[in-house]
């Protein structure tokens, strides 16, 4: 069977990274980091640097939540599903961005422009319920000043 | 800096930080933790620099960005040291003009009496931290760093006697460091309470003698905890310090040992901060080959994880770091006879690692002097949810719960009435009003069905749904279960599904015993943690609030007002002064009335959110069943 071809794009970043299974997700996060997200092709170059099935690959970088398959939008918005933010009301406002975006938790708009996610917690219960936008933390949310924030961002 | 060869060169540079400091020196300590930061304070630490600068006082007062000071409701948080003033909410709403005002107070020995704390009780403004309540009822011994010194500077925390314990260490017999835990009776700040020494003796005394591994668990996964978090970029020496004396103790004399910081990729912060502790330490000779020019070697490696609650557990946790699937497995063979890559490994969590410099510098008896009789030393809680004074807080183990919930916390904003505080995280319980006198330690906390766990307390008032609570941490443990055995697989997702129906009226009386069995089989069938201690929170709400699962399933009622297919709010035209707060802050405009006339909510428009009802200051708001029961179309469980 002929090996598959596959554009060496990622050469340089494997190359910092030995052979060895325990890189796998040092590996993933890093490429995750440069292209946002892990496509088909990444996957099967990775598996291929450490000599491992694409199937192993996918299953590990599956199990694990941080890792996307999907390309984000331009704006990432996150919503700390915590305890503390939990009991401030923050179902309501991932509810609402839902709405409002029409997209829901893990889904990137059409235009590319939002992305939506909920985080399990974000450490920083005393500010609940918080939402997380390109990094940046907003506290002390209601659905209202949440979607605030989308419309600035847009 | 240079390499430091012995424990005198290490003296002598502590002596030297030492004397090139000037102790009446003002320095002013703004909190640059995760929380404060949200709040602005990185900014505001500017603000005070270019002031600093314009006025020309560089050399009279320092400032310097810290870790957490814990009282983080009150963010930002400023401290004047060495006086201890403490300012609260600076730079909230203009840094500017706050910025100014502490420069200038601290310049001319004044107080700005604005940004003083005010006790809620009384009214009068509070100089001093140690004298506002909250922080005068806590016994810091493991935060004693946090707050205070750069975490970014090494020198800081050597002053402060940092790797004195190490250097203590360093003279002594491996055995005998275990032994001195073992005194101490310190027992693992992650959850299950082992005693730390014993489970260092074990593997120390594992046959394998090739390597061993020392883990630092920072996967701080619980949801409402963050204890860990605020170490670690408050205090990053100390858990490598820790870490390096326990390393010394398992496997010195024995055979090579290999660091690892196991940490959440979702707190960036605290990676940095310790990226940078790791390679100060190696600078200078205290992390690395021949420490303190001893014959010891201990190297530390950060994994940083990928998102996946699981690998909290031991030895999912060693999968991951593995480069697998982070699912667990089954013990014996315990992780100190064959853990990573198949050899010994130790694990312990950050608290405890943080703890073990401070025992060994101090002595046994030191640590054993506050305490219960099971449970010694103090312990760190993150105190949050429905609490006035949210926060980082290290109280004595055997405090009352009431103490932490009333006179630290200061008990329910907003004039609501406490319900319960939930420990443990998804693992744990909610432990009720009549109980708030239950000293706080692992056993009292386990008799009351609940768990120390990490150390997260998040306070419900009755405002709080408990079927929903309930129902939160199930949907919690029922994504993170890992699949890999049947009754946590299952058995979760049945309990979470019949807990969804009963939140949108569609339980049955028959549900109660139904849920109290599926508990009992995912309790005792699943193979690890996660899902032997998943049911706790259903357990507990059952066990502690059963007349609220009987309304929602008899009379289709949420008495707390959550649970929104299932009430209707109203506005009490008694009540009402028609001040417009509900109208103002209604996020879908349901709400009409003239000004200073009773409003009216409009039942169509409105999507049950309470967020009127949490603005009305007259308690003019409320909720009562609703008056079309939902009907059966949508029950998810039953299939």
């Amino acid at each position: 069977m002929p090996a598959i071809e596959v554009e060496p794009q990622f050469e340089t970043l494997l190359s910092g990274y030995e052979k060895d299974r325990s890189n796998l997700i040092p590996i993933l996060q890093d490429v995750q980091e440069h292209e946002g997200y892990l496509s088909e092709d990444a996957i099967v170059e990775v598996a291929d640097h450490l000599e491992l099935s694409p199937n192993d690959v996918f299953g590990v970088a599956s199990f694990y939540t941080l890792f996307k398959f999907v390309p984000p939008g331009r704006c990432n918005i996150k919503v700390c599903q915590g305890t503390a933010c939990h009991v401030r009301g923050s179902g309501l406002i991932m509810e609402e961005l839902s709405k409002k975006l029409g997209i829901r938790s893990g889904e990137t708009t059409e235009d590319r422009e939002f992305s939506l996610e909920s985080v399990a917690c974000y450490g920083s219960c005393a500010l609940a319920p918080v939402v997380i936008v390109d990094e940046k933390v907003h506290s002390r949310m209601t659905s209202k000043s949440a979607c605030e924030l989308v419309e600035e961002s847009e | 800096m240079n390499r430091i060869k012995s424990v005198e060169e290490l003296n002598r540079l502590r002596d030297e930080i030492r004397a090139s400091r000037d102790p009446n020196k003002r320095c002013i300590t703004v909190c640059g933790d995760t929380g404060c930061r949200a709040a602005g304070s990185l900014d505001l630490a500017d603000k005070l620099r270019a002031e600093m600068k314009q006025q020309g006082v560089e050399g009279e007062i320092e400032m310097k960005v810290c870790g957490c000071h814990g009282f983080c409701q009150q963010a930002p948080v400023v401290a004047v040291e060495p006086e201890g003033i403490f300012y609260r909410h600076v730079g909230h709403k203009n840094p500017e003009r706050d910025a100014k005002a502490v420069i200038d107070g601290t310049r001319d020995n004044e107080t700005v009496e604005r940004l003083l704390y005010r006790d809620p009780k009384t009214k009068k403004r509070i100089k001093h931290y140690r004298d506002i309540p909250y922080y005068a009822m806590q016994t810091k011994r493991v935060l004693d760093n946090t707050g205070k010194i750069d975490p970014n500077k090494i020198e800081e925390y050597i002053a402060a006697d940092g790797y004195a314990a190490l250097a203590k260490v360093l003279s002594l017999d491996p055995g005998d460091v275990v032994d001195e835990i073992k005194k101490a009776d310190l027992r693992g700040r992650g959850g299950g309470g082992f005693p730390t020494g014993i489970k260092w003796g074990f593997c120390r005394e594992a046959d394998d003698q090739t390597m061993r591994y020392i883990i630092c668990n920072a996967d701080e996964g619980d949801p409402g905890a963050f204890m860990d978090r605020s170490i670690i970029e408050g205090d990053p020496h100390s858990v490598l310090e820790g870490m390096i004396i326990g390393a010394y103790a398992i496997s010195h004399r024995v055979c090579p040992a290999q660091g690892y910081i196991y940490i959440r990729a979702e707190y960036p912060l605290a990676v940095q901060k310790l990226r940078k502790a790791i390679e100060q330490a190696e600078e200078l000779g205290l992390l690395g080959d021949n420490i303190l020019g001893s014959d010891f070697n201990f190297h530390i490696k950060i994994k940083q994880g990928a998102g996946a609650f699981v690998c909290g557990e031991e030895t999912a946790l060693i999968a991951s770091i593995e480069g697998k699937r982070g699912m667990p497995r089954s013990r014996p063979p315990f992780p100190a006879v064959s853990g990573l890559f198949g050899k010994p490994t130790n694990i312990n969590n950050v608290e405890t690692w943080a703890t073990v410099p401070r025992i060994m510098k101090r002595g046994a008896d030191w640590f054993t002097e506050v305490g219960t009789e099971k449970s010694k030393g103090t312990k760190i809680f993150s105190l949050v949810g429905k609490i006035s004074n949210s926060g980082l807080i290290e109280v004595p183990m055997g405090m009352p719960l009431r103490t932490i919930v009333e006179e630290i916390g200061g008990g329910v904003p907003d004039g609501r009435t406490f319900k319960a505080v939930q420990t443990g995280g998804p693992s744990g319980g909610c432990i009720p009003a009549e109980l708030l006198d239950l000293p706080v330690d692992y056993e009292h906390l386990k008799e009351a069905g609940s768990m120390m766990g990490s150390g997260g307390m998040v306070v419900m008032d009755d405002y709080s749904c408990m079927v929903d609570v309930a129902r939160y941490f199930l949907s919690f443990t029922e994504s993170e279960s890992c699949g890999k055995c049947v009754p946590c697989r299952m058995g979760t997702q049945h309990l979470l599904n019949m807990l969804t129906d009963i939140c949108h009226g569609h339980g049955t009386p028959s549900d109660i015993e139904r849920l109290r069995n599926i508990s009992d089989a995912v309790a005792k069938g699943s193979l690890c943690g996660l899902g032997q201690t998943a049911p706790n929170p259903v357990i507990t709400t059952l066990r502690y609030f059963e007349d609220e699962y009987r309304a929602h399933v008899e009379d289709r009622d949420c008495p707390a007002g959550v649970c929104r297919d299932l009430v209707m709010y109203e506005i009490e035209p008694e009540n009402c002064t028609g001040c417009g707060v509900c109208q103002l802050n209604c996020p879908t405009l349901a709400i009409a009335g003239e000004k200073k006339e009773p409003h009216i909510i409009d039942s169509a428009l409105c999507i049950r959110c309470g967020a009127c009802r949490d603005s009305c200051k007259f308690e003019a708001v409320f909720t009562h069943v609703h008056e079309n029961t939902p009907d059966d179309q949508s029950i998810v469980s039953r299939t």
